[in-house]
């Protein structure tokens, strides 16, 4: 059984719902980026969402894309967040990680290498954020073959056939976008919410997380009852901008911490 | 030969194609079945016609530029004379299109992303004409460079907002709006100014620009006697190079060549000549030629003209390279200058300093050639817009 769905089986077992943090690798520097994993499992995330900076995040917010920046001007590539998995993966064997990002760095790096540079250094799902099910086939076959789950998204404007072929392609968790707009918007409807999750579930046998636009506690609570996993990135960058270097991993820790809280008292 | 590109999922060979996430998937398909359906409306393409010819002006002329020629010695230089246009350049064609389209689409909201700000200028005109909301996403360094631009589409009641993320330039006006897009998909219609971004912008927008080619085709067997032996066209994105080639295409015995910009030299690095020195990769929706570093991140670009300064290129122009049916060039900013001070004096023409680099690559090869050959240039643009930065380079002060 893969970590991810190790994970998803044990916290359904005890009736709790996956707390899914994102942070950007590299940001605000690359010596931060493992240390602040291991803070995160500390403080209750039970997979962590790793994001590839990328010159031109089309589908992220401002948020995002200063965290890219940041990364980017410490020269931070993708065979580095790589090696910081490596690295995370010599002490922590149990929590999945999955790499978010863009299609062009793993298209110079090439899919083969990446792909069996992931099973490697223990990278347990890749979400390219730009690669719709049309235009990965190539890339699955080479994230199959090393044994890595290609999770995607689903938004609310996704059509029932696409959600059927969604479900087809897809392993270890399926990522519900819950807002019409980008990373770190700020008007998460709840109900559209509510009604979307079972229908997905008629198609999608896997875990759903819900993310964009998850800002605080009380909206992580609310979002936990509905689905199996609450992803939370935008508020969690913001903390890391927000903070001076060196409390940093205080902060965010603190922040997961009150997101854990609240999802445990759904 | 037949050519039919792209294919229906979008693809030019390898190229093209939808790259972008699940949120705007849903708007690129209403926006392919409606683009599909009123292309092949007559009542629709009626209406297009009427609009370039009653608003926009078209045809535009071809013209022969004799004296130039008569001075470079050797092929008969043509110009096709779209600085002409309403508005001064071919953007237009595209945005009166694709806003006909938001309209047919009930979206009541256009928006845009715009580099030196003729696109933005050509949708804040369209959006004035059919009574659109106008929003237009130009990098915050863009609007500093450009503040006449800035206020004509104010004039024309659209609103600009500054972007202020990445190099707050072209490539981050249309991240930028791209996200706007995702976020109001209800009400809003994205008027992409070039043939790239996801399919059917690529494919869409050649078509809309098409009407320059077709009206080649027709015209220069009248004026010359003949079609030429080369179309020449400058490529940033590209747009009014397919428009001008994709009629010329399927036509044995003419030359297509596409002219980028070389900036300070291929060499120097500081370029934005993406079919020259770039490598295939994904950005902004499709697959194409980028320019981008060893990590695969994008780069930024220079070029002494706005409108060629791009890091990508259309998906089309990537599969006419690998295909061999054109040949891309680069042109230095010195090279575009000169040109476009010979064709202010010799023909009494101020071109824009983007066309200035297809006016360059045919002065640098018409002297090979022989006076009975002829090479048509598409002449996207006007210079009017450029003054201050030809003025600039030239040290002087307005």
């Amino acid at each position: 059984m893969s970590r991810i769905q190790t994970t998803f089986e044990k916290l359904k077992q005890h009736g709790r719902k996956a707390l899914i943090p994102f942070i950007t690798a590299g940001d605000p520097n690359p010596e931060i980026t493992v240390p602040l994993m291991h803070a995160l499992t500390e403080a209750g995330a039970d997979i962590i969402e790793v994001g590839v900076p990328f010159s031109d995040p089309m589908a992220d917010g401002p948020t995002i894309q200063r965290a890219s920046e940041r990364a980017l001007r410490h020269g931070v590539a993708l065979h580095d967040v790589l090696d910081m998995v490596e690295k995370f993966r010599t002490t922590d064997a149990h929590t999945p990680i999955v790499l978010m990002g863009y299609g062009n760095p793993v298209e110079t790096m090439g899919w083969e290498t990446f792909a069996a540079r992931c099973a490697q250094a223990g990278v347990d799902g890749v979400l390219t954020v730009d690669f719709p099910p049309e235009e990965s086939h190539e890339a699955f076959g080479h994230l199959h073959r090393h044994g890595v789950d290609p999770i995607f998204l689903l938004a609310p404007t996704t059509d029932d056939d696409r959600i059927a072929q969604v479900a087809r392609l897809a392993r270890g968790y399926v990522y519900y976008v819950s807002l019409k707009g980008v990373t770190g918007a700020g008007h998460l409807d709840l109900s559209a919410v509510e009604q979307k999750i079972p229908h997905l579930r008629e198609y999608v046998g896997l875990p759903i997380g819900v993310g964009f636009g998850i800002r605080d506690a009380d909206a992580a609570r609310a979002v936990s009852r509905l689905c199996d996993g609450v992803v939370v990135g935008s508020r969690i960058v913001q903390e890391i901008e927000n903070s001076g270097e060196d409390s940093v991993i205080l902060n965010v820790a603190k922040v997961v911490r009150e997101l854990r809280h609240a999802i445990d008292h759904a | 030969m037949a050519y039919n590109y792209p294919d229906s999922t979008g693809h030019f060979g390898p190229y093209g194609g939808i790259y972008v996430a699940e949120t705007l998937m849903g708007a690129l398909e209403e926006l392919r079945l409606a683009y599909e359906h009123y292309s092949a409306d007559p009542v629709f393409q009626a209406e297009f016609a009427h609009e370039l010819r009653h608003y926009v002006g078209r045809p535009s002329p071809v013209y022969h530029a004799r004296h130039w020629s008569q001075r470079l010695k050797g092929a008969q230089i043509y110009l096709k004379r779209e600085d002409l246009n309403h508005t001064g350049a071919h953007k237009v064609n595209n945005t009166v299109g694709q806003a006909l389209l938001a309209k047919r689409m009930g979206k009541p909201r256009v928006i845009a992303e715009t580099g030196a700000g003729q696109h933005g200028v050509a949708t804040a005109t369209v959006a004035a004409r059919y009574g659109m909301e106008c929003v237009v996403y130009m990098g915050a360094e863009d609007v500093k460079r450009q503040a006449m631009n800035v206020y004509r589409m104010k004039l024309l009641g659209a609103t600009v907002v500054p972007v202020e993320s990445g190099s707050k330039t072209l490539k981050d006006a249309l991240n930028e709006a791209m996200r706007d897009w995702v976020t109001n998909i209800e009400n809003t219609f994205y008027i992409i100014g070039t043939v790239a971004g996801p399919h059917p912008y690529p494919m869409m927008v050649r078509d809309f620009n098409s009407v320059v080619g077709k009206e080649c085709v027709v015209q220069m067997p009248e004026l010359a006697g003949r079609q030429p032996d080369a179309v020449i066209a400058c490529v940033g994105g590209g747009s009014n190079a397919m428009g001008i080639f994709h009629s010329y295409i399927g036509v044995q015995g003419v030359q297509l060549i596409g002219v980028e910009a070389a900036g300070s030299g291929i060499a120097s690095g500081h370029h934005a000549a993406a079919l020259t020195a770039g490598r295939p990769g994904v950005l902004h929706g499709n697959r194409t030629y980028l320019l981008q570093d060893g990590n695969g991140q994008i780069i930024e670009t220079h070029s002494i003209s706005a409108g060629l300064d791009y890091p990508g290129v259309g998906p089309e122009h990537a599969w006419l390279k690998d295909s061999g049916r054109a040949q891309y060039v680069a042109v230095e900013d010195a090279e575009a200058l000169q040109a476009f001070h010979d064709l202010c004096h010799y023909e009494g023409i101020i071109p824009a300093l983007e066309s200035s680099h297809a006016l360059a690559y045919a002065a640098k090869i018409a002297p090979t050639m022989t006076p009975d050959q002829i090479l048509l240039v598409n002449l996207s643009g006007r210079g009017d817009k450029d003054m201050a930065t030809v003025a600039r380079v030239s040290g002087i002060e307005l």
